[in-house]
C-alpha cells in the first residue's frame, strides 16, 4: 500500500479515536459539569453514615452543590468525619442542617443541606454542627418489630 | 526402557519452562525498548503497523462495539424496569463499557484480530529465514520488524477501546431513547452525574494501555519464538490468542481491584 | 595458494548443546576467488558459513576477515562487518511484503543516504546484472524460484560486498536456472571483485564455475583442491561424493544404538 493513503488512514484513525475519548470525557464523563475548581471544604461529624460513598453527591434543595470529599472514622468520638467540596458559588448559614438521605427507596445515598435562618455563614474548613445520622432500615424494623410486641403484650 | 513421563514430572517441566519463557519475554521487552529508537525516529514504520493493527481492526470494534452496547441497553432496561428506575440505564450502559466491557473486550478482539496476525507474519518471516536475512544485512529484526509491531498495537488500543465504548454508549442510546423511548435528557444527564473522568473513563484508557502492552508483547514474542515451520507457526498463533485472553482478564482482575477499590 | 586472504579460519570448533559439530577446521579464502565448502546434508557446512557471518559464536578458534577477528566481535562491531557481507540464502529469503524493487533498495534504504533516484538507478543496475530489471514492480510470491534466487542475488551484491556467501544456492531449482544462478556467482564475483564462498552439496556445477573446494565431513576437512585436483582425486570420500555412490565413507544409517538392542528392549518393557 501507498505511503501517503497509510498515514491519511492512520490520521483518520488517530482523529476518530481521539474524538472516542473526548466523547468519552465530555459527553459520558462530568469532565464538562462537574468542574470543583472552585470550591470550599466542610466537615460534618454523622453518627451513622449508612452506605454513603466519597465522591457521592451534596445536594441542597435537591440541586448539586458539591461532593463528597473524603470519609474518615474518629476514634475519639466513634463518629464519621465526612469532608465534603461545596462549590465556591453556595454559601450556607451557621446552622445549616446535614443529614444523610437516600433517595428514592433503593438509590444512592446524599448528604442533604437544610439551610437554617443565621446571619453569619460557615467558612472554607468549618464544622457542620447540626447533623442527622443516616436511617438504618434494620434498625426501623427491629424498632418496629419491638413496639409491636409491646402493643401485644399491652392487649394481654 | 522407554521414556515413561509421570504427571508429576510433566507437570514440572512444564512450570520450568514456563518460567523460563517468562524470562526470555522480559528480556525480549527490554530488547524491544531497547531497539525502539528506530520507531519513532522512521515514524512511517510504526505508521504502518498502526494501519495493520488498528485501521484495519476498526470495522470489527466498531461493530462489535455497536452490538455490546444495544445487548446492554435491552438487557439493562428489562432488570431497571422492575425497579422504576429506567432512568439509570445511560449510569449502567455508560459504567460498564468505560470501565470494564470497552477495555476488556476490545482487547479480546485486538488480540485475535491483529495480535494474531502479527505473530503469523513475524513467524513466516522467521520460518522463510527473512529475519536472519536482514540480521545478514545488518538490519536489527528487533529494531525493524518487532519494535514498529509492538508500538503499532499499543498506540492501537487505547484508541480501539475508546472507539468501542463511544460506539457502546451509542448503541445503549439508541435501543434505550430511540427504540424504548427513555427520557433523553435523563439519560444523558444521570450518565454524566455517575460517569468520573478520572475514575471511570481515565482509569479504562489506563487499561486499555495495559493491555495493549500485555497483547502486542505476547504477539511479537510469540511470533519471535516460534518454531520455524508451518506447524510452528500455527501453534504460535493459538498461543498468542490463548495467553493474550488470560493475560488480558488476569490483568483486568488485578487492575480493578487497584482502580476501584473503596468507591463506588 | 598466494598469501592475500580475505578470510582466514584457523581451528575453528563449534558446539551445539553438547554435540560438536565443527572440529578443528582450517581454511583460508584467497581475495578474488571463488570457493566452495561440499560435503553431505549435516556435516556441519551450512554451521561454518555461520560462523564466518557471525551469526554463531565459535566455542574455539579464529575467524579473520582481513583485518577483523569475528569470533571476537561485540554486535555494534559485527554488524559494521556485515555490511561488507552479502549472502544468499538457501530459498532466497525475500522480504515478501514488499516488491522485487523495494527488496533489492532494502540495504540501500537501510544503510546509505543516497536520494530516492540515486537507489533507483543502482537498483535497477543491480536487477540488470541478474537480467530482471523488467520484473522490478513484481512481488515476490509472483517469482519462479529461479528468479526469487536472482532477486536475493541482486539484494546481497546491493551494496557492493567485499564478500558474499552462498548457502545451497543451487536447491530446488531447475537445470536451466541452476546454470543461470552458477555463472551468475561467477560472473558477479568477478564484476565486483570480490571474493565468494558457497556451500553446496551440488558437485557438478560447482565444478564448472569455482576455484577451489574444501570438502567437510562429520566436522572436519577431509579433502581440499582446485576442481581438476577432485576430479582426479582418489581420495574414497571425494570419489563417492563426486560420483554420487550409495555407499563409501559416508554411511547410509544415522547413527543409532545396535538395531537387536533397541527392538529386544523395547519388547522386553
Amino acid at each position: 500500500m501507498n505511503r501517503s493513503v497509510v498515514d491519511l488512514w492512520v490520521g483518520i484513525f488517530v482523529a476518530i479515536g481521539i474524538a472516542a475519548l473526548l466523547f468519552l470525557a465530555l459527553k459520558v464523563g462530568n469532565l464538562s459539569t462537574a468542574h470543583l475548581s472552585e470550591s470550599y471544604v466542610l466537615t460534618a461529624k454523622f453518627d451513622n453514615i449508612g452506605g454513603l460513598k466519597v465522591r457521592g453527591p451534596v445536594k441542597s434543595a435537591g440541586v448539586v452543590v458539591g461532593r463528597i470529599d473524603d470519609i474518615q472514622f474518629d476514634s475519639k468520638t466513634y463518629e464519621a468525619v465526612v469532608t465534603l467540596k461545596i462549590d465556591q458559588r453556595y454559601r450556607f448559614p451557621k446552622d445549616t442542617f446535614a443529614s444523610v438521605y437516600t433517595s428514592g427507596l433503593l438509590g444512592e445515598q446524599y448528604v442533604g443541606l437544610d439551610a437554617g435562618g443565621d446571619e453569619k455563614m460557615l467558612n472554607a474548613g468549618d464544622a457542620i454542627a447540626k447533623t442527622q445520622s443516616a436511617v438504618v432500615l434494620e434498625k426501623m424494623i427491629s424498632q418496629f418489630l419491638f413496639n409491636k410486641a409491646a402493643e401485644g403484650q399491652e392487649k394481654q | 526402557m522407554p521414556e515413561r513421563i509421570d504427571p508429576l514430572r510433566r507437570l514440572g517441566r512444564g512450570m520450568v519452562n514456563g518460567v523460563w519463557r517468562l524470562g526470555f519475554a522480559s528480556r525480549f521487552l527490554f530488547a524491544i525498548l531497547m531497539f525502539s529508537g528506530a520507531s519513532f525516529r522512521r515514524l512511517h514504520l510504526t505508521l504502518r503497523e498502526v494501519f495493520v493493527s488498528g485501521v484495519l481492526s476498526l470495522l470489527i470494534i466498531l461493530v462489535s462495539g455497536l452490538f455490546v452496547g444495544l445487548v446492554l441497553g435491552l438487557q439493562g432496561y428489562e432488570t431497571l424496569q422492575r425497579y422504576g428506575s429506567t432512568e439509570a440505564l445511560g449510569v449502567l450502559v455508560a459504567l460498564s463499557l468505560t470501565r470494564e466491557l470497552g477495555p476488556v473486550v476490545a482487547a479480546l478482539l485486538f488480540a485475535s484480530r491483529a495480535g494474531s496476525s502479527v505473530t503469523a507474519e513475524i513467524g513466516l518471516m522467521k520460518a522463510t529465514e527473512q529475519l536472519k536475512a536482514m540480521d545478514m544485512m545488518a538490519v536489527n529484526p528487533i529494531a525493524r520488524v518487532v519494535a514498529p509491531r509492538f508500538w503499532g498495537g499499543v498506540i492501537s488500543m487505547p484508541l480501539l477501546a475508546a472507539l468501542f465504548s463511544a460506539m457502546g454508549v451509542l448503541g445503549g442510546w439508541l435501543i434505550g431513547v430511540v427504540f424504548i423511548g427513555v427520557d433523553d435528557g435523563a439519560f444523558w444527564s444521570q450518565m454524566q452525574a455517575s460517569v468520573d473522568f478520572r475514575y471511570d473513563v481515565w482509569n479504562g484508557v489506563v487499561k486499555s494501555f495495559v493491555f495493549g502492552v500485555a497483547v502486542s508483547l505476547i504477539a511479537v514474542f510469540e511470533g519471535y519464538d516460534s518454531v520455524p515451520t508451518a506447524e510452528g507457526v500455527s501453534r504460535a498463533i493459538t498461543r498468542t490468542v490463548v495467553t493474550s485472553a488470560l493475560a488480558i482478564l488476569a490483568l483486568d482482575f488485578v487492575l480493578t481491584s487497584f482502580m476501584f477499590r473503596g468507591t463506588s | 595458494m598466494p598469501a592475500d586472504n580475505l578470510v582466514d579460519i584457523e581451528d575453528l570448533h563449534f558446539t551445539y548443546d553438547g554435540r560438536p559439530v565443527l572440529q578443528g577446521i582450517d581454511m583460508k579464502i584467497p581475495r578474488g576467488k571463488v570457493v566452495a565448502i561440499m560435503g553431505g546434508s549435516g556435516c556441519g557446512k551450512t554451521t561454518l558459513l555461520r560462523c564466518i557471518g557471525g551469526q554463531l559464536k565459535a566455542t574455539r578458534g579464529e575467524i579473520r576477515l582481513g583485518e577483523h577477528r569475528i569470533s571476537q566481535m561485540g554486535h555494534a562491531e559485527l554488524y559494521r562487518v556485515r555490511r561488507k557481507m552479502g549472502m544468499l540464502f538457501q530459498f532466497g529469503a525475500l522480504f515478501t511484503d514488499i516488491s522485487v524493487f523495494d527488496n533489492v533498495a532494502f540495504p540501500l534504504r537501510e544503510h546509505t543516504d543516497l536520494s530516492e533516484s540515486m537507489i533507483r538507478d543502482l537498483v535497477l543496475m543491480k536487477l540488470e546484472a541478474v537480467g530482471l530489471r523488467g520484473a522490478h514492480r513484481l512481488m515476490p510470491n509472483e517469482l519462479s524460484g529461479g528468479m526469487a534466487r536472482r532477486v536475493a542475488l541482486a539484494r546481497a551484491v546491493a551494496l557492493d560486498p567485499l564478500l558474499i556467501m552462498y548457502d545451497e544456492p543451487f536447491t530446488g531449482l531447475d537445470p536451466i536456472a541452476l546454470g543461470v544462478i552458477g555463472q551468475l556467482i561467477r560472473k558477479l564475483n568477478d564484476a565486483l571483485g570480490a571474493t565468494s564462498i558457497m556451500v553446496t552439496h551440488d558437485v557438478q556445477e560447482s565444478l564448472l564455475i569455482v576455484d577451489y573446494i574444501y570438502f567437510v565431513a562429520e566436522g572436519r576437512i577431509v579433502a581440499q583442491g582446485t576442481p581438476d585436483e577432485i576430479r582426479a582425486s582418489r581420495h574414497p570420500f571425494v570419489h563417492q561424493f563426486v560420483h554420487a555412490e550409495v555407499d563409501g565413507p559416508v554411511r547410509f544409517d544415522y547413527p543409532a544404538p545396535k538395531a537387536r538392542d533397541e527392538f529386544l528392549g523395547a519388547a522386553r518393557a
